[in-house]
């Protein structure tokens, strides 16, 4: 008994796996749509005009985003940990039944809440506030599912073997302490259910309804409290997770530095938090935040590209796997939009630059060049590498990947130059003057200058989503008709194997 | 230290939590009080306007629609004079919005009139020629929720003392009052009295229609709303 291998169990990941690939598949079909609207206005009658309130624009964009976010990247963050957790931990699911029913009743009510999700945004229930529009019901449930995640990840880590956590796990962790604490102060709100007539008659009105605890700029100030640092503990912190394990384990290469790691791991948490104020420079809040904002958002270069570099410098003597592996392209292409995208993201938080930045599509292009380049890539990457060992069948086909890879890779380009050059067209047109001090442009006329840059983007968007497919229906066939194997029979040159 | 932390769990997340909650500590605290005063000339919502600024929200304007003018001589060439924060305050959610594929509305009931409303929302590209912004044309057959509107402003004036039936100081130095009704019925025929002068100066007779027999479409509501952002 003591000598045998431990066998992992991977239901929940499976389970987490099913629905990072079909919610990638909704948010970024919604996404092309959205796209192509802007450049087609006709597309928001794609379904007819009886149906126009459902396939407007407005009404799909929450969905995009909180597919792509809550759906797409939170079901990747919760397939990997089940898969990471149990390995770098030494401990397996199936020694505690307690443990694995929680796991699957947090899979069930996960998919439960991402159904009301879908239904009330679809019928126009939202907050308004960004990624975080879902009314009072549906945060206690997402709560709920998130306190399921935290007692299965503390209950595993109580019952390591390994006495020290592995560095992806610092990442989990910090995971599960930041979107805690930033979901729960933005979404304080009080349910209009609660308020009574002067005359103690009934009110009626919507039950789910509610008014936010903030006002105005507080509001404002939580709310982006909340929005840049839940892309911090949603699209990177959980992500470098990701990379620190599957990078090492793909390539057979250790980790490059440790005390980087640690460098990186503590930088990042200090300094992520306080740069939300970026996102309201000349805004009403005061001005020492904002410049606080913009400090602290040049100061995180140094966490993030800590990590990056980390991880190229794992690649160390190592980059012929590069040309070989279309899996390690990805994780290497990742990073490096990583640091492409950390660069950017400072060089907007410049009061100047955001001046003309603010507003503007060349935002959108940042957050498409980290999200696209960067999450995506490293969730699928991270799939690609589990499917093998969760399955127990080979890739059902490599070429697929290497074509996979590069049309995406040219979807990302198109996405974010076309975005620069609209949103820096737009942001220089807006402040225009003429000779006479009078504005140069009305409105419409910065509108109508961006179709070509929105079809480009839409062009883009679309050869993602085409490799997106291709990602579906490569992990569809692995698990049904891939070569059988065994883990020990994969490839596995590190000294980190087993 | 450090290996120390990662043989302890606990003591991890504890470290974890106190460096990512120190931020928010320092930076949101302080000004809380302060950023939440109203400036002279701010009023409350009327339960109608509550109605139209539920009718934008349910359809997202905020994510095309700023409601923010900064500082800089283009914007207040643009827009108005730029926002300043007590003029918030009474805006619960704030809908600054972080992206203009329209342009700015925090002041666009200063510029626009009813009938430009009417005639934009049901077929943008008739008013403004190359526009990308659909049609709302649901919003002139939909009721609005007044009962919802109410429930709101109920909560507002009850957990955080918005000024209902009390005078509120003007620019001009006068005062002004914002009803809010006893119940529901009497938040509706308020409602519907300021209804009456929107559609007034609409032409969509359905609409017109609707008003006259103690209805009020989304459309009338939103336009309230909008004519309200001064």
């Amino acid at each position: 008994m003591e000598n045998r291998p431990l066998e992992y169990d991977y239901t929940v990941a499976k389970m987490f796996m099913l629905t990072t690939v079909l919610l990638g598949i909704v948010g970024m079909l919604i996404g092309v749509i959205l796209a192509f609207q802007l450049a087609f206005p006709e597309l928001n009658l794609i379904l007819g005009e009886s149906l126009a309130e459902y396939t407007n624009f407005s009404r799909l964009r929450p969905l995009h985003t909180d597919a792509v976010i809550f759906g797409f990247t939170v079901s990747g963050v919760f397939a990997t940990w089940y898969y990471v957790g149990q390995r770098v931990l030494k401990v397996s699911m199936a020694e505690s039944g307690l443990l694995m029913f929680l796991g699957k009743l947090q899979f069930w009510l996960y998919l439960l809440t991402v159904v009301a999700v879908v239904v009330s945004l679809f019928a126009g229930v939202t907050t308004s506030k960004e990624y975080a529009e879902f009314e009072w019901p549906i945060d206690v449930a997402i709560v709920v599912v998130w306190v399921l995640f935290g007692i299965n990840m503390f209950g595993l880590i109580g019952m390591r073997r390994e006495k020290s956590l592995y560095i992806s796990v610092w990442y989990y962790i910090a995971t599960f302490l930041g979107i805690a604490m930033l979901y729960l102060f933005n979404n304080m709100e009080i349910p209009t259910m609660l308020a009574a007539a002067p005359d103690g008659s009934a009110v009626g009105g919507n039950w789910f309804h509610s008014v936010s605890m903030y006002a105005g700029t507080n509001d404002a100030l939580v709310q982006w409290w909340y929005g840049h640092n839940a892309v911090a503990f949603g699209f990177t912190v959980p992500i470098v997770a990701m990379i620190y394990y599957f990078l090492p384990k793909e390539s057979g290469q250790a980790i490059y530095s440790y005390k980087l790691s640690l460098l990186s791991f503590w930088g990042l948490m200090f300094v992520y938090l306080w740069a939300g104020g970026h996102h309201l420079l000349y805004s009403t809040v005061p001005d020492w935040m904002q410049t606080m904002g913009s400090i602290f958002s040049i100061v995180l270069i140094l966490p993030s590209w800590g990590s990056a570099i980390n991880m190229l410098l794992t690649m160390k003597g190592e980059w012929q796997q590069v040309a070989a592996s279309p899996l390690i392209k990805f994780m290497v292409l990742g990073s490096t939009f990583y640091m492409f995208s950390t660069l950017e993201g400072p060089i907007q938080a410049i009061k100047s630059v955001n001046a003309i930045a603010h507003f503007t599509d060349w935002i959108v292009g940042h957050v498409h060049d980290g999200v696209l380049g960067w999450v995506g890539f490293m969730i699928m990457a991270a799939l690609f590498h589990m499917a093998p060992r969760v399955f127990k069948r080979e890739i059902y086909s490599k070429s697929l990947m290497a074509t996979q890879f590069w049309i995406q890779t040219l979807g990302v380009v198109l996405y974010f130059t076309s975005m620069w050059i609209a949103g820096i067209t737009q942001g220089m047109m807006w402040r225009a003057h003429d000779e006479f001090g009078n504005l140069a442009y009305s409105f419409i006329d910065t509108v109508t200058v961006l179709h070509p840059y929105y079809t480009i983007r839409g062009v883009g968007g679309l050869l993602y989503l085409i490799g997106f497919f291709m990602f579906a229906y490569n992990i569809y066939k692995t698990m049904t008709s891939g070569r059988k194997v065994e883990e020990s029979e994969l490839q596995n040159a590190s000294p980190m194997g087993a | 230290m450090f290996h120390w932390l990662e043989k302890h769990p606990f003591f991890f997340a504890v470290g974890v939590f106190v460096a990512i909650a120190f931020a928010g500590l320092i930076e949101i605290l302080p000004n809380f009080a302060q950023a939440s005063r109203p400036v002279i000339g701010t009023k409350p919502y009327s339960t109608l306007e509550i109605a139209g600024r539920q009718v934008y929200i349910e359809n997202s304007c905020n994510a095309c629609h700023s409601q923010l003018v900064r500082p800089f001589k283009s914007e207040t060439d643009r827009y108005g004079h730029y926002s300043l924060s007590g003029e918030y305050a009474y805006d619960r959610p704030f809908l600054w919005g972080s992206k203009r594929t329209g342009p700015d509305l925090m002041r666009v009931g200063n510029y626009r009139t009813t009938d430009w409303h009417e005639n934009h929302m049901k077929d943008p590209a008739a008013v403004v020629p190359g526009t990308i912004m659909p049609a709302y044309r649901w919003m002139f057959e939909h009721k609005a929720d007044i009962a919802t509107a109410y429930a709101e402003q109920l909560t507002v004036a009850q957990f955080f003392s918005v000024p209902y039936n009390k005078p509120v100081p003007m620019k001009d130095g006068s005062t002004e009052i914002v009803k809010m009704g006893n119940n529901v019925t009497e938040a509706h025929a308020l409602a519907l009295a300021e209804a009456k002068v929107i559609a007034a100066d609409m032409k969509d007779q359905d609409v017109k229609d609707a008003v006259a027999n103690g209805q009020i479409p989304e459309i009338v509501a939103l336009i309230a709303y909008l004519n309200s952002l001064k």
